[in-house]
């Protein structure tokens, strides 16, 4: 199809406001994407698996943890972690939430809130690969309420007893340590739990229809023992898992206008090639309106993610900003990823082509890191003053 | 070891090309990328610095820009650049462009030159040998096995029908082809660090080179012919007839 002679979909040429040092980590990363895992990601769709063998890679790239300093981190701007985020997303929204989780789910509370010697025993294994953590803050009872958590911490002398458990853990499976959230008598905290402490067990969620290049577990804790020099001494209260999930959130808001891109340039060049009624699909209206929509939807999440980065490396960015453009980008991204889906018609649900794929995903995204009516409360809360969460 | 790594910047294969009408000579962006070709040959030379602790030294001739493309073979792990920026080379043809690279490899010494075989902009695919000329050492090209014990080179030199071992003695120029090694992707840590890694800029004079006029000009420019659409063969059972006739009317079978 003969394309315009404006770079889409980057309409706005935002990636124009790159640096050289985060162009290069985007094309870093778009280079792994395209050359090691796009001709593996189907299969490994289908089989319900990760591939485990890229980790290694992934790792010696410096994507995990590469938005912090020191610890053996790259030490890269956020905008370069979002960019890295939407690059290895325009992959599989699998591969992109196990960089998330390591980086700023599982390594960024240690970083933040742990001590001296907790950062240097785990975050340089960590930002290596040798050590993949899980974050478990979700449980079966309490999701978008983490705060009512049943899990809880007992002090016993120098240790900690937890019992309880958590559920949809990504990570948890394949994870040497998770990031446990517990009640204590004073409030909830934060534990480094290395997962072969016995009392520990994960066990893999089945029978997924989303995500399914990653692993998701259920975690269960049976009077599990860990020493006090296990907990993070600066986790005080439900503010601490809250603020890693900003932290995740910022990368989400960039990964799934990747996802976003691939469902839009599949469709582009499916419908530039396939014709009906002796014309190219292309050269309908309906089709042209669905294109305006999708790159309008692209455009968007674009603008609001850049600018995010932009407030964040100012220290001016908010929960609520991050609440606006982690709604408006995954709704964005789900309405481009079903709106392709149709465009391909047949071969719209076959994982031959990347699409079913992303719009798949995005069902988790839609859910996960705050759902999206979660979101909307946050927002209605910013603007009324009043809290509609509980009566 | 001191190795010295041939590297070219050229604008994003992604984008569209477009010429100077009046010169005909390629519109470079002020964001030019590492010629692939070219990781292939900086991944050669960290190899083989590796074992020996030697040194990658890069050169590039060329429009800075942003400099980019060398700060990503920077960012590969090579140790230094030299990049040679002349608004007199514009335009220059391969001859003038090895002349250039020689002096500065001459300047700065050197047991190996590695080089892709051909820019992928350009694709004139005779520097290298030119270059070894200039510099008066043997040229090893073509190479898809690069080896270096102590003082001798051999290489796997790719052919139409298998290979040619060839080996010299050092100092020496090989080129590379795509496929002699993994390039390894650079590491943020390494894009960080680039920033911060010596790149010596010089002009042509700098260099004792005076004349850069370049022997020779674009004349006229013609897109390439489209291919012909091929024949579709209709498979009714018997398609595969149709094909063996095919091929034996082009005496391949
Ligand atoms: C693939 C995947 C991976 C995940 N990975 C992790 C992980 O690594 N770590 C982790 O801790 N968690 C993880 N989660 C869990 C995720 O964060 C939760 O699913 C999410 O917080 C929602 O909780 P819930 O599923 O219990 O839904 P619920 O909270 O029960 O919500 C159900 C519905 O009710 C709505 N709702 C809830 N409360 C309100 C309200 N006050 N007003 C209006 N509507 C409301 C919700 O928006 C939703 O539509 C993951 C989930 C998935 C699907």
């Amino acid at each position: 199809m003969a394309g315009m002679d404006v770079m889409i979909p980057d309409l706005f040429e935002l990636d124009q406001k790159l640096s050289t040092e985060e162009t290069l980590i985007r094309d870093t990363v778009r280079d792994f994407v395209n050359d090691k895992f796009l001709p593996i990601v189907a299969d490994h769709y289908e089989a319900g698996t990760f591939p485990m063998d890229l980790i290694a890679q992934v790792a010696d790239m410096g994507l995990l943890g590469m938005h912090l300093e020191g610890y053996g981190c790259a030490g890269t701007s956020g905008l370069a972690y979002g960019v890295a985020s939407r690059e290895l997303e325009r992959g599989d929204t699998g591969l992109r939430s196990l960089v998330s989780v390591q980086g700023s789910l599982a390594m960024f509370p240690i970083w933040k809130w742990g001590s001296e010697e907790q950062k240097q025993e785990w975050l340089p294994r960590m930002a290596a690969g040798e050590v993949i953590g899980c974050f478990g803050l979700t449980e079966p009872d309490h999701g978008s309420d983490p705060s009512s958590m049943k899990t809880t911490a007992r002090r016993d002398g120098d240790d900690w007893i937890i019992n309880g458990s958590k559920l949809w853990i990504t990570n948890g499976t394949i994870a040497q340590v998770a990031i446990v959230w517990a009640q204590t008598d004073n409030g909830i905290r934060g534990f480094i739990v290395p997962t072969d402490t016995p009392g520990f067990e994960a066990r893999e969620i089945k029978q997924k229809m989303s995500l399914r290049a990653s692993a998701t577990a259920a975690l269960f804790f049976d009077d599990l023992r860990i020493p006090e020099s296990l907990r993070l001494p600066d986790a005080i209260g439900i503010g601490a898992p809250l603020g890693c999930l900003t932290e995740a959130r910022f990368g989400i808001t960039f990964g799934v206008i990747g996802s976003a891109i691939a469902c839009f340039e599949a469709a582009r060049s499916y419908m530039g090639q396939r014709e009906q009624f002796g014309r190219s699909l292309a050269s309908f209206q309906l089709s042209q309106q669905k294109f305006a929509d999708m790159l309008t939807d692209i455009s968007n999440a674009s603008l609001q993610s850049f600018r995010l980065a932009e407030m964040k490396a100012e220290g001016r960015a908010t929960a609520v900003h991050v609440s606006m453009v982690k709604r408006h980008n995954v709704r964005a991204a789900i309405d481009t990823a079903r709106t392709a889906r149709s465009m391909l018609g047949a071969n719209g649900i076959s994982l031959e082509y990347p699409v079913i794929r992303h719009m798949m995903n995005l069902e988790s995204v839609l859910t996960y890191e705050g759902t999206e009516e979660v979101h909307t409360l946050v927002l209605g809360q910013a603007v009324t003053g009043i809290s509609a969460f509980r009566g | 070891m001191n190795i010295v790594v041939c590297v070219k910047q050229i604008p994003d294969p992604a984008n569209p090309y477009s010429l100077d009408p009046e010169t005909h000579y390629l519109n470079r962006p002020h964001e030019q990328v590492l010629d692939d070709t070219d990781r292939y040959g900086v991944e050669v030379g960290l190899q083989l610095a590796a074992v020996d602790e030697g040194t990658v030294t890069l050169v590039s001739m060329g429009p800075a820009g942003n400099m980019q493309g060398v700060r990503q073979a920077l960012a590969m792990g090579a140790d230094k650049a030299i990049h040679i920026d002349d608004a007199g080379l514009k335009g220059s043809g391969a001859l003038t462009t090895a002349r250039i690279l020689a002096a500065a490899i001459q300047q700065t010494g050197f047991d190996l030159v590695v080089a892709g075989t051909e820019s992928t902009d350009g694709y004139t695919g005779v520097v290298p040998q030119q270059l070894a000329e200039l510099l008066g050492v043997p040229a090893l090209t073509f190479a898809k096995k690069v080896d270096v014990d102590g003082s001798t080179i051999t290489i796997n030199q790719q052919t139409a029908t298998g290979y040619n071992v060839v080996t010299s003695e050092l100092p020496a120029v090989v080129s590379v082809t795509a496929g002699v090694v993994e390039p390894r992707y650079p590491t943020f840590k390494g894009i960080m660090a680039a920033k911060s890694k010596p790149v010596e800029t010089y002009s042509a004079s700098d260099l004792g080179i005076t004349d850069t006029s370049s022997g020779q000009s674009t004349v006229s420019v013609t897109d390439a012919t489209e291919r012909e659409a091929g024949e579709k063969i209709e498979d009714d059972g018997e398609g595969h007839l149709r094909i063996v006739e095919k091929l034996q009317e082009l005496k391949v079978v």
